[in-house]
């Protein structure tokens, strides 16, 4: 069975698969975690505003991400980026984005839906009697949210927060439907250059198993010492 | 924004020469409903079979199903999809590789079984917390009553548990039929691929991919009403379900 399994040609593109392939992937799990965050705990605040005018736009939006397959989003995102792009500094001709830039802001606008529902969840998890007591302390609305309630939000949604990059740590496989070079992208190249499906798949597999496995482990760790014990 | 829309592209026919764009996209939206539904049979039996093996009071059963979940978790969709289609035919005897790779509809069992297997780690998930939710009490209460553990489970804690799960099962479900879009990298020709090739041949980008997400709202819509229904119906009096957010697609 893996009688003729060549580890050569594993080691041999180990170098092409981490700094190519693997620091793609990484840096685009970072920055569009952190940017999905961002925008998710924003759409998070308009979906709880009250202002029918905010909650309404910020609903609909994620109830659209929510249910539209992410591969379609991918697409819909690789087209319209660059129109958007045109849009937003005026020029003449549709914008070039570059294939980072294109992923990066696909992974945020889509995973901030998801961000958003965790930190709304985490947002209503604050008992009303602490906005209640800010309020009555003569905080403005941002005084609250920002030293009051976020803060504690954050913090007890940490883990589903890591759990969330987790999944869209694999989800970065998916830019392979546009040709990206991430791991799975530069493991793909390789295997259809050399002819050696078998070797390097199984290989990504084992690498995208370890490191997320890892991951979670790390994350439940987490989860019993920082747990708040009410 | 100098792009030129237009919405009649739907009725003209598509390279295929037999059908308009906007009926090989229904086509494609049956095989997404057709993958999924059988992946989800698939994901209902197995995740149920090992949610259950995760509860049982053997150490050694728990932790077998605890590394099946693991093991389909923390493996990304598509690369799973790859493994099932490139290299599970080339690591079996070459015989019965061979019959695998000449299988007409190729691509659709490996997303039936791919999409199945990685679902059935997530519904697993979800029977094993309904079922540790329960009272102890049931259980106890069932073995006390000279039940034996597998009538315990069939009687008393698995008919609570469904009830009680229905609703995380909904976006299982839901994620199921979001998931099948996967499959169009193993060349699936369903309702996401379709939408490309429309693009590809056409160059009405928007129009195809407007299409397209349309056509997933109006499942989503149609699955999540369904489910209300039976929810509702056998919603357990004074339950609330679990509602926890749950990270995840």
């Amino acid at each position: 069975m893996f009688a003729n399994f060549d580890f050569d040609v594993i080691l041999r593109s180990l170098p092409y698969l981490f700094y190519q392939g693997m620091t793609f992937t990484l840096l685009l799990t970072t920055l569009a975690t952190l940017g999905g965050i961002l925008v998710g705990t924003l759409l998070a605040l308009m979906r709880l505003s009250g202002i029918p005018f905010l909650a309404i736009p910020a609903a609909a939006y994620v109830n659209l991400m929510r249910s539209v397959p992410f591969v379609l989003m991918i697409f819909w995102f690789y087209f319209l980026v660059p129109y958007i792009g045109q849009w937003v500094t005026r020029s003449a001709q549709p914008l070039q984005v570059g294939a980072f830039a294109s992923c990066l802001v696909t992974f945020t606008l889509f995973e901030a839906a998801f961000f958003c529902e965790i930190m709304r969840a985490g947002i209503q998890s604050i008992p009303r009697g602490q906005v209640a007591a800010a309020q009555a302390l003569g905080m403005t609305y941002p005084t609250t949210m920002g030293y009051i309630v976020l803060p504690q939000a954050f913090r007890n949604m940490v883990p589903v927060l890591l759990t969330q990059t987790i999944v869209l740590f694999q989800d970065t496989s998916l830019v392979y439907v546009i040709s990206v070079t991430d791991f799975l992208g530069a493991a793909s190249k390789i295997a259809e250059r050399d002819g050696r499906l078998v070797e390097m798949y199984t290989f990504a597999a084992c690498i995208y198993f370890i490191i997320s496995l890892m991951a979670s482990r790390a994350v439940q760790q987490m989860q019993q010492r920082i747990a708040i014990i009410r | 924004m100098n792009y030129h829309w237009d919405w009649t592209i739907f009725w003209d026919p598509s390279p295929d020469g037999v059908h308009t764009y906007l009926q090989t996209l229904l086509l494609g939206a049956i095989w997404t409903l057709t993958t999924a539904g059988c992946a989800w049979i698939i994901a209902l039996v197995l995740g149920s079979l090992v949610g259950v093996l995760r509860t049982t009071p053997f150490p050694w059963v728990v932790r077998l199903g605890n590394a099946y979940v693991e093991l389909f978790r923390n493996i990304p969709l598509l690369v799973q999809m790859f493994l099932w289609y490139f290299v599970l035919p080339e690591i079996v005897p070459r015989g019965f590789g061979n019959w695998l790779k000449q299988l007409p509809n190729a691509s659709f069992y490996t997303a039936v079984v791919a999409l199945g297997l990685y679902m059935s780690a997530r519904v697993a998930e979800q029977v094993r917390a309904g079922t540790l939710s329960l009272p102890r009490g049931q259980r106890l209460a069932g073995l006390a009553l000279g039940l034996t553990l597998p009538q315990t489970y069939a009687y008393v804690l698995l008919p609570m548990t469904f009830r009680i799960i229905l609703p995380p099962l909904t976006s299982e479900l839901l994620n199921t039929i979001k998931n099948s879009a996967v499959a169009l990298t193993i060349g699936l020709m369903e309702l996401t691929a379709r939408a490309r090739a429309m693009q590809e041949f056409s160059f009405q980008v928007f129009e195809a991919f407007t299409a397209a997400t349309f056509i997933y709202i109006l499942i989503n819509i149609v699955v999540t009403f369904a489910m209300r229904l039976i929810e509702h119906h056998v919603a357990v009096p004074g339950y609330l379900g679990l509602k926890r957010p749950a990270a995840g697609h």
